[in-house]
């Protein structure tokens, strides 16, 4: 059956920005107000599942070609090493060291090493979330 | 002024038992999903409204959130209603 969707197609290449600079802005927004780097993965992976639902597996692949697994090791990777830099300085397993610099465009602002274990819990996410998708999609 | 509020929680809450009223009795599928649509769309509205009552900013991220989340679910269960699979493995139409 040959289908023209076109108000849904028009629709998501919208839409699927926004969701995207949603979950940019839940992930960094997740010291102060709710959010953090779980939500912000999962918001990312739903961007990519709208995506897959207005067009299809094969084209979707061809707008992001990574593989979802890689990133998952890449986020395992990235929260280990986070934690773990804190024992090269004489403190304890997961501390985290924080300081207050003066960007030039942002003005005063604080830089926490949590920042860098979240980000490795949003690609975690987003990689688990999408290849668990994309693995029930192809099959048959 | 805050019992205005609180009147229109209840008449939300309200409209909410007609949505599930027709989520339960619906005769066919696409009226379930539709009552579904609306369901999403009046806990946005609740939240909302509880979020005046408590005085508080901290869930309107969360309305956002349910926004995203109840498109894509009435997208997703739409497709599949009209064409039996959620997502194609091929293009065959571009």
């Amino acid at each position: 059956m040959k289908t023209n969707d076109v108000i849904l197609k028009t629709g998501t290449k919208v839409v699927s920005f926004m969701i995207f600079l949603f979950s940019i802005h839940i992930f960094f927004a997740g010291h102060y107000t709710p959010g953090g780097g779980f939500v912000g993965g999962l918001l990312a992976s739903s961007a990519i599942v709208l995506l897959l639902l207005a067009f299809d597996i094969k084209t979707v692949k061809k707008i992001l070609p990574v593989n979802y697994i890689t990133i998952t090791a890449a986020g395992i990777i990235i929260s280990i090493l986070t934690a773990s830099a804190a024992v090269f300085f004489n403190k304890s397993f997961f501390t985290h060291f924080f300081d207050y610099f003066h960007l030039p465009l942002l003005g005063k602002t604080s830089l926490h090493t949590a920042t860098l274990f979240d980000l490795g819990v949003y690609l975690v996410v987003v990689g688990v979330t999408m290849t668990i998708i994309q693995t029930i999609g192809e099959d048959e | 002024m805050i019992y205005v509020f609180w009147g229109a929680l209840i008449a939300v809450a309200a409209a909410m038992v007609g949505f599930v009223y027709r989520v339960i009795k619906g005769p066919t599928i696409p009226d379930r999903v539709v009552a579904l649509d609306a369901l999403g769309v009046a806990l946005i509205s609740i939240i909302a409204l509880l979020s005046v009552v408590m005085k508080t900013q901290f869930f309107l991220e969360i309305i956002l959130l349910l926004g995203i989340l109840s498109f894509i679910g009435t997208v997703a269960f739409s497709k599949f209603i009209e064409r039996g699979e959620i997502f194609e493995r091929d293009d065959n139409n571009h």
